[in-house]
């Protein structure tokens, strides 16, 4: 946090929210885990592809459909658009595949699980009754939880532990699983949905992603079926040279209910490493699903060096009318950031929701935004993007609104707010807005003014000023997303919700 | 890095159908422009920069036939007290032309200016041009420099009496035209500058503008109600300390319209405000590429664009802010509004923003939408008829940015021109 504290701070930002910033600064997860593990060889080709496939015991049409994505990834070039700089990544010269000895074969109980597994997720605050069960012990989901259940899939490198309240859930008719586990459990549902929200071939990283993901979380919610407890995934980077290459596929049938979160953090090394992974949700009738991030992969040391390239696809399928689906995230670690979740509104009335606090400090560099596709008419989509940039960070908004013809009555808003901490940092934004039909209104605001105005005219009624009831608008945005994260973000979290948007620039 | 074939055979077979006139003083600034074109290559459909427009048609060998557009409407500042620049299809017209010698003021023809080995323009063709090159490139300014073949080169140097009027007549069906002005207004020194025309079957213009300290240029174009002309235009403007300009235009139809500023405040407390209103009527393509840049302290911007569409109209405004690193106290505004009139019409936009400099305020703001149903209600609950109502409510849309005009008497002609066009439109 040198950077931090050599600047010259601007006057009329106050010291919470620089001390919020710095506190945000010092990562506390950077420690790793001395453990046994097991690698594929160094790089990628249709061997490792194959080897990938094999250890995760995949039927072959599996196998085929990586393979085809391997062969077309060859052929597809990095994406350069973005505003970030890093050096040219060698993908051979890195690890695909890593998972700890010890899980070659499932322990059964507790004593069997290495204890250095164990030690870990007690040291990223885990409760211990969770902690048994994600460290992959069979029966402890007949044991009393404690409090408020969350249901957790814990993936450690290239493997999934384990995942907690399964038979919970499966009384309630909701699948959570390992996405490698989905693959031999329900193929019919990954055959019919994989693929489907991000085309094989969509980016450079996808493609990447399809090709070699390890593990990943799966998510089945039955039509009509509010899912009992939130579901979470904790990807923890481990191993050193490594990429993680997590896919993610959430399926909200009629009617459904789900909210989905996800944690990631990874020790604090001198190089580089990549993550690439993919989310998938689609959004049937009526259902609606909240995915919700706090991103705190290893952010690079203060001179920039090491962290984790974070090369994420995420994209949501609206297919049925009014469904709906709301992305929230909190970006504050990563060297480097590439990251859009997107909502294609394709059913009628559905609605598409982005809230986003991205965080970089030092020479953290963030692109992230999102993009709304409306295509159903009476579809509505809000953005809200606050970027605080410290350091010597660049942070970008890059998004997307399109009102398709057919779209008629449909509505955006979308507002991006920057704040610059010391004068060595950026802070970019660039959106693209396509209008292609007159009963549409898109608005793209950078001033304070166009929250909700219901709501701040109540805020502001009960003595507010106007900056304090937008923050407090905008935060209450993320609040009720924020409140209901597990284990050690919560308090996280809130901290960054405490900064405030004073100084604002659009 | 060579380029992809595809715009490799474009650009050849471009500049194949062009030739560099005698250059004299600006030889060297025409070959390095020449070089930064091979370079680059001529724009195409792939390239970011011209995700919304095609710039097809404006970099073909040989120039897409126009109609010439004649009503017998006088044109848009006739009114008014000026000196007047003749353009017929891009070439000088002395006949049509005033008397250039004004006090305050002296104006060269580039193509007397291209006769010297000294000239005071030599120091300014191309140079901001190529300025204007980083970070984005613009091949077609590039190739501007390098082929123009007539223009002029405005020297203010005091407070001219009367606006200088560039008058850009179009006459035959498949002119192809490619004008270069240079402009210098010296320190303390105020002038207005107008344009109005459609100039040709496709039109390539480039302005660079360089205002010293404490100088003031007010810079009005109005571009003509051609139908089918093609243009692609550059304006680069270079800002001196405490130094002024004010641009503003009108485009009303006109097949393809790229319009690029490209402006650079580099003196502190220099004031740059850059709006545009256009009016789009069928198949109209209209793009309002801006691009600021703060590169000194207290500096203030203001982008206002309105632009009213209908029957297939699409418009494009891709505006940029950059703040670099050390231009504290900046003050930059954007605005870009689409007003649409139909369903068939479209407004695709690019605000952006980039920003190294903490202690600034930035602000853009984009929104598009149908007329205001409930304002439409209220008039014509007062007795306005519907068609009266609209152009009423399109006319107040577009006021914001022809409020940017400081000259009241020169907004009020615009506005009355454009009250002429809705009236009749329906």
């Amino acid at each position: 946090m040198a950077a931090l504290d050599q600047t010259q701070v601007k006057e009329g930002v106050d010291q919470e929210t620089v001390d919020a910033v710095r506190e945000v600064g010092t990562y506390k997860y950077g420690w790793d885990t001395d453990i046994e593990m097991e690698y594929a060889p160094k790089g990628v080709n249709p061997d490792i592809v194959r080897l990938i496939s094999e250890k995760n015991e995949e039927p072959e049409w599996m196998t085929e459909w990586r393979l085809a994505a391997f062969e077309r990834w060859t052929k597809m070039n990095e994406p350069k658009w973005a505003m970030v700089n890093y050096p040219e990544i060698d993908f051979q010269n890195q690890y695909y595949y890593a998972r700890p000895k010890s899980m070659e074969e499932k322990p059964r109980s507790l004593d069997e699980v290495d204890p250095k597994l164990l030690a870990t997720y007690e040291k990223l605050g885990i409760p211990l009754k969770e902690q048994m069960i994600l460290a992959g012990v069979e029966g402890a989901e007949d044991a009393p939880a404690e409090g408020r259940k969350v249901a957790v899939d814990a993936v450690f490198d290239s493997v999934s532990l384990g995942t907690t309240f399964q038979a919970e859930l499966k009384k309630a008719g909701v699948i959570f699983c390992s996405i490698s586990e989905a693959i031999k459990e329900h193929p019919e549902l990954v055959k019919k949905y994989l693929g489907t929200v991000v085309p094989v071939s969509d980016n450079f990283y996808a493609t990447l992603n399809s090709a070699v993901f390890s593990d990943g979380s799966f998510v089945y919610i039955p039509p009509g079926v509010r899912c009992p407890m939130e579901l979470s995934t904790y990807f923890r980077i481990n191993a050193e040279n490594t990429g993680q290459f997590e896919r993610t596929l959430i399926i909200a049938d009629k009617g459904s209910y789900v909210s989905y979160l996800e944690g990631c953090t990874a020790p604090q090394r001198d190089t580089a490493q990549l993550h690439a992974a993919v989310v998938e949700i689609i959004v049937e009738e009526d259902a609606e699903v909240k995915y919700s991030t706090v991103q705190n992969w290893f952010p690079g040391d203060e001179n920039g060096k090491g962290g984790i390239y974070n090369f994420v696809t995420k994209r949501a399928d609206c297919r049925g009318d009014r469904s709906k689906v709301m992305w929230t995230q909190v970006e504050t670690g990563s060297a480097v950031t590439w990251k859009y979740p997107s909502c294609i509104l394709r059913g009628n009335e559905s609605q598409g929701e982005f809230y986003s606090i991205a965080i970089a400090n030092n020479y953290q560099q963030a692109d992230t935004g999102t993009k709304m596709v409306h295509l159903g008419k009476n579809t509505k989509s809000r953005i809200v993007s606050k970027g605080i940039s410290a350091g010597k960070a660049q942070n970008t908004y890059r998004g997307l609104v399109s009102m398709h013809p057919k779209a008629k009555d449909s509505r955006n808003y979308t507002q991006c707010d920057s704040l610059l901490i010391g004068d060595k940092c950026g802070a970019h934004t660039v959106p693209y807005i396509e209008v292609k039909n007159n009963s549409s209104r898109v608005e793209h605001e950078a001033t304070t003014s166009k929250v909700d105005d219901d709501q701040l005219f109540y805020c502001r009624q009960r003595g507010m000023d106007e900056e304090e009831a937008v923050a407090l608008v905008v935060n209450g945005f993320c609040k009720d997303v924020l409140q209901a994260l597990p284990m050690e973000f919560a308090m996280e979290a809130q901290q960054l919700v405490a900064i405030s948007l004073e100084g604002s620039v659009g | 890095m060579a380029l992809p074939e595809a715009k490799q055979t474009a650009t050849e077979a471009r500049l194949s159908a062009l030739t560099m006139p005698d250059a004299g003083c600006t030889r060297a600034a025409r070959e390095d422009a020449l070089a930064r074109v091979l370079e680059t290559g001529l724009p195409n459909r792939r390239d970011e920069y011209w995700k919304y427009t095609q710039p097809d048609t404006l970099v073909s060998p040989e120039a897409m036939p126009a109609a010439v557009f004649s009503d017998d409407e006088p044109l848009v500042f006739s009114e008014f007290d000026r000196l007047n620049i003749v353009f017929v299809d891009g070439v000088f017209s002395a006949e049509e032309s005033d008397d250039l010698s004004m006090e305050g003021v002296s104006i060269d023809r580039l193509e007397d200016i291209c006769c010297k080995d000294i000239h005071w323009a030599k120091d300014l063709y191309g140079v901001l041009e190529a300025r204007g090159q980083v970070p984005v490139q613009r091949p077609l300014a590039a190739l501007n420099t390098a082929f123009a073949s007539d223009g002029v080169a405005i020297h203010v140097t005091g407070k001219p009496s009367k606006p200088i009027n560039l008058i850009y007549r179009h006459a035959s069906p498949t002119s192809d035209a490619i004008l270069h002005h240079v402009v210098r207004v010296e320190s303390g020194a105020e002038a207005t500058i107008l344009e109005t025309g459609p100039a040709a079957s496709r039109f390539n213009k480039c302005m660079e503008i360089d205002i010293a300290d404490k100088g003031t240029l007010h810079h009005v174009r109005a571009q003509g109600r051609d139908h089918e002309r093609r243009a692609a235009t550059h304006m680069f403007t270079r800002l001196g300390t405490e130094s002024v300009y004010k641009s503003f235009t009108l485009t009303v139809n006109g097949v393809l319209t790229r319009n690029e500023q490209v402006v650079e405040l580099t003196g502190d407390d220099a004031v740059a405000h850059v709006a545009g209103a256009c009016v789009g009527d069928g198949e109209f393509h209209h793009d309002d590429t801006v691009f600021i840049t703060h590169d000194a302290v207290n500096c203030e911007s203001r982008q206002v664009f309105k632009k009213v569409l209908r029957n297939g109209a699409t418009g494009v405004f891709q505006g940029k802010i950059l703040v670099k690193e050390g231009a504290q106290k900046t003050d930059g505004y954007q605005i870009s509004q689409s007003l649409l009139l139909d369903d068939d019409s479209q407004f695709l936009a690019k605000p952006e923003l980039e920003i190294y400099a903490d202690d600034v305020a930035c602000s853009h703001g984009s929104t598009s939408g149908a007329i205001d149903e409930t304002a439409l209600f209220y008039l014509r609950s007062r007795g306005v008829p519907t068609k009266d109502a609209t152009n009423m409510l399109t006319l107040a849309f577009l006021a914001e940015a022809v409020d940017e005009i400081e000259d009241s008497a020169l907004a009020e002609a615009i506005v009355s021109r454009l009250e002429g066009w809705l009236a009749r439109r329906n």
